[in-house]
């Protein structure tokens, strides 16, 4: 059940820098692009840039490959991972997906506790990879699915290998190594802010702490959903929920609070005019730079998109575009839609 | 007659920490307007300035969207279960 290779030793392509070849999906982890929002910039001086990062180009579609990746492999090489033993966690789908296509690659067995309304298609996916749901109530939300995984383990101690996105310290670190070197090399140095959703913490607390090693004037910048009561799937109220053991608020410079409509919004604008089809978190990523980019006159801000969006496309998300599309085509003066 | 509406868990503020309440009413509109009688605040959460149900709450009728039944106008009778379900949150 060891991988055979590491990625150093696959060959790379000269042009960017990322693996041409891999004997496991898993090498394909990270080396995800960053892209120029060059059309979504009302009211940013000419001289501020947002840079998007596309985490969808992961193998498992998501940010949360980084995390699932590293803390499996952390697992192996301390060995509580060993034969015998399945993987599980509670997630609210991204890192399913990631455990599921680990556990996969890797021969463990993996099971995922979920709150039962995550989106079919994640459910969908997660099945696909062979992968068992443990359906929590959907009333609960993911703090729900947090303490029945809890439950289960308490129960059965020995069988399982819990990863524990929300405190495990390599969640954070998978980002330090991967994240935020690559921001770093891609953007040669001159990032000026980075921002990222709040989920379980981790993209923002090791891409944030790498990128203050490099230059301790970058700011670092949080979006979270603006109520306990909001509709960007994967991200966290933190006021309201289980905060994280790995989320250490004091590392932040400020936080950004982003309305469910506002990135709603962003994700439909994403869309039509920026040719990116994403998930509601990167809409808040972005809500989030562009309010970040209109407060200063100069600088490169880099968000985190961490998903695209066709694993929401029945979801809640997408019930509210056609109506937005109506009143922007009124707005407009009833021309074509958009 | 009484519909038993599921409350999730960032609405119980106001509804004393209860997960469940009975309310009246023939339709979800009807029933969201009882809601709002009994534990005032509540309605705002659930449908916007326009009345409509804010796009990002889910709402079911034993098991049901209502998205795909007439949404505020769906009927409801004595012993139905109305579950008002958020969005997933966090990693």
């Amino acid at each position: 059940m060891k991988e055979a290779t590491s990625p150093a030793q696959h060959p790379v392509d000269t042009a960017t820098g990322h693996a041409a070849r891999a004997a496991s999906i898993l090498d394909l982890v990270g080396g995800t692009p960053l892209i120029e929002i060059a059309r979504l910039r009302a009211g940013l001086s000419p001289r501020v840039r947002i840079l998007a990062k596309l985490e969808g180009f992961n193998p498992g579609g998501s940010v949360k490959d980084r995390p699932a990746v590293w803390m499996v492999r952390d697992g192996l090489r301390t060995g509580k991972l060993r034969a015998g033993k399945t993987i599980i966690d509670s997630t609210s789908g991204n890192t399913g997906i990631a455990l599921a296509l680990a556990g996969a690659v890797l021969g463990y067995p993996v099971e995922l506790v979920m709150p039962e309304n995550v989106s079919t298609e994640r459910k969908k996916i997660i099945r696909a990879y062979g992968a068992k749901i443990i359906f929590s109530s959907p009333l609960e939300g993911s703090d729900g699915a947090i303490r029945l995984c809890r439950k289960i383990l308490e129960a059965d101690p020995e069988r399982y290998f819990k990863p524990d996105q929300y405190f495990n310290p390599v969640n954070p670190r998978a980002h330090y190594e991967s994240t935020g070197p690559e921001i770093w090399a891609d953007t040669a140095g001159t990032v000026t802010h980075f921002v990222a959703g709040l989920g379980t913490g981790g993209t923002i607390m090791g891409t944030g702490r790498y990128l203050k090693e490099r230059n301790p004037q970058i700011q670092i910048i949080g979006a979270e959903p603006d109520d306990a009561w909001h509709g960007l799937e994967g991200l966290k109220h933190m006021a309201s929920s289980i905060v994280p053991g790995i989320y250490h608020e004091d590392e932040l410079d400020r936080k950004v609070s982003v309305g469910t409509d506002a990135a709603y919004e962003a994700v439909y604008r994403l869309g039509s005019e920026e040719s990116l089809v994403v998930g509601q978190s990167s809409g808040a990523a972005l809500t989030a730079a562009l309010q970040v980019g209109r407060e200063i006159d100069a600088g490169v801000v880099v968000a985190i998109f961490p998903d695209f969006g066709d694993r929401y496309l029945s979801t809640s998300l997408w019930f509210g575009w056609r109506d937005w599309q109506e009143r922007e085509r009124v707005k407009q003066g009833g021309g074509a839609p958009v | 007659m009484s519909v038993r509406v599921r409350i999730p868990t960032p609405l119980r503020r106001f509804t004393g920490g209860a997960e469940e309440v009975g309310v009246g009413g023939e339709t979800v509109g009807k029933a969201i307007e009882d809601l709002e009688g009994k534990f005032p605040g509540i309605r705002e959460r659930l449908c916007d300035e326009s009345g409509r149900v804010r796009r990002f709450v889910n709402i079911y009728v034993n098991g049901d969207d209502i998205r795909f039944l007439s949404s505020l106008e769906t009927p409801v009778k004595d012993g139905d279960e109305l579950a008002i379900v958020p969005a997933i949150a966090g990693g």
